[in-house]
């Protein structure tokens, strides 16, 4: 009987212990650590400026520093980037500039790299941006990623043949290396970082929060 | 049964942690409460997958076996048997080495701290603790009394 009673008491404090463990996971959306301030990411007007979607009158710059083999980069990119980009980038309200952070642990990165930047030779950056980071996956680990970023190629229509021989030359390199030195510069450490309005935000996030810093810097662009 | 049950909280204490890192690092948390950026170095290096598993997500795996096989060890059918504990041990001790594992790769490779990590492995090695000394407790009982008692 008394076991009994001890049970029912533990069952009661242990789904009391749930509620509270599931309340405060709740809380802390959106809370947390303050993001740190950078001050405008300084874009030198000689140094490869990186990729950008949307408006040069958007009232709000998203910087993002991302790494295409980095697990949370493909994270944001499948669950937040594209409602960033129907909701925000084209509404006008922000203009999305990609940074290439090419990290040196994750395997495969540089060839992900290499393959968007020769993508960009032809205007396709964003269509490879998406296929890169959408099918992370399939290449991350793949002994021969050069097969799956040809496919990807052939996949957004552009000129596999002249895409082969950038990728070959490593044309992009010296820009890759530049945009990862800028980053070093204002203090980015991992991958994804965003710098919104100042402010640097480490890690992804939720469209949900995403929106919210977004109107902060409307606000602060408004002053 | 007392063991089991501190193993079930603890496991539960541990879930909520890797849920909390997890739920980060798919973007559903804004910023990560860590205080010196050490949690994000480490939760956005390559070391935070493990074949293809973001390590967060199998500490959730984890500890939700070991709650599960804690809660199922409360019941009147198995209550007085020790394979539950043995198993509880087991899987405590795997999860031991794997956090061992990830403590060593923070302290000499990735050189940065991630103190929901570190709260992961205290709660790991706090349950391995507990179950293996009901064992060794059930065990030394029976020796004492080789038919009064058989179970933990």
């Amino acid at each position: 009987m008394a076991q009994t009673m001890n049970l029912k008491m533990f069952y009661f404090a242990f789904v009391a212990l749930a509620v509270i463990g599931v309340g405060a996971i709740w809380m802390a959306r959106g809370g947390g650590g303050e993001p740190v301030e950078v001050g405008p990411v300084p874009v030198n007007a000689s140094a490869f400026p990186g990729y950008v979607m949307g408006s040069d009158s958007a009232p709000v710059e998203i910087v993002e520093y991302a790494d295409f083999g980095c697990s949370a980069c493909a994270y944001f990119a499948v669950l937040t980037g594209t409602d960033m980009k129907n909701r925000l980038v084209n509404a006008g309200r922000v203009r999305w500039r990609f940074r290439d952070f090419v990290g040196p642990s994750h395997p495969n990165s540089l060839d992900a790299h290499l393959a968007a930047a020769c993508a960009g030779e032809q205007g396709q950056f964003w269509a490879m941006h998406d296929q890169i980071m959408f099918n992370q996956q399939r290449w991350a680990r793949d002994r021969r990623p050069d097969r799956a970023f040809r496919d990807y190629a052939a996949a957004i229509g552009i000129d596999v043949s002249q895409f082969d021989n950038c990728v070959d030359e490593q044309r992009p390199i010296p820009q890759l290396q530049a945009s990862r030195q800028e980053g070093i510069d204002i203090g980015i450490s991992a991958t994804p970082s965003f710098v919104i309005g100042g402010r640097l935000h480490v890690g992804a996030m939720s469209y949900d929060s995403l929106v919210v810093l977004v109107e902060r810097a409307e606000a602060a662009a408004r002053q | 049964m007392k063991h089991r049950m501190v193993i079930a909280v603890l496991s539960l204490a541990g879930f909520f942690v890797s849920l909390y890192l997890w739920l980060w690092k798919v973007g559903f948390l804004g910023t990560i409460a860590c205080g010196d950026g050490g949690c994000e170095t480490v939760q956005l290096s390559e070391y935070a997958e493990f074949f293809g598993f973001s390590v967060a997500f199998l500490g959730m795996v984890g500890y939700m076996v070991l709650m599960a096989v804690s809660l199922a060890g409360l019941q009147p059918h198995w209550a007085a048997r020790r394979e539950p504990t043995l198993l509880l041990v087991a899987l405590a001790g795997i999860g031991v080495i794997f956090s061992a594992y990830l403590t060593y790769l923070e302290a000499a490779v990735i050189h940065a701290w991630c103190r929901w990590c570190i709260v992961s492995a205290v709660l790991i090695v706090a349950i391995f603790v507990v179950g293996a000394t009901a064992l060794i407790r059930a065990r030394t009982s029976n020796i004492q009394h080789p038919t009064s008692n058989t179970h933990p």
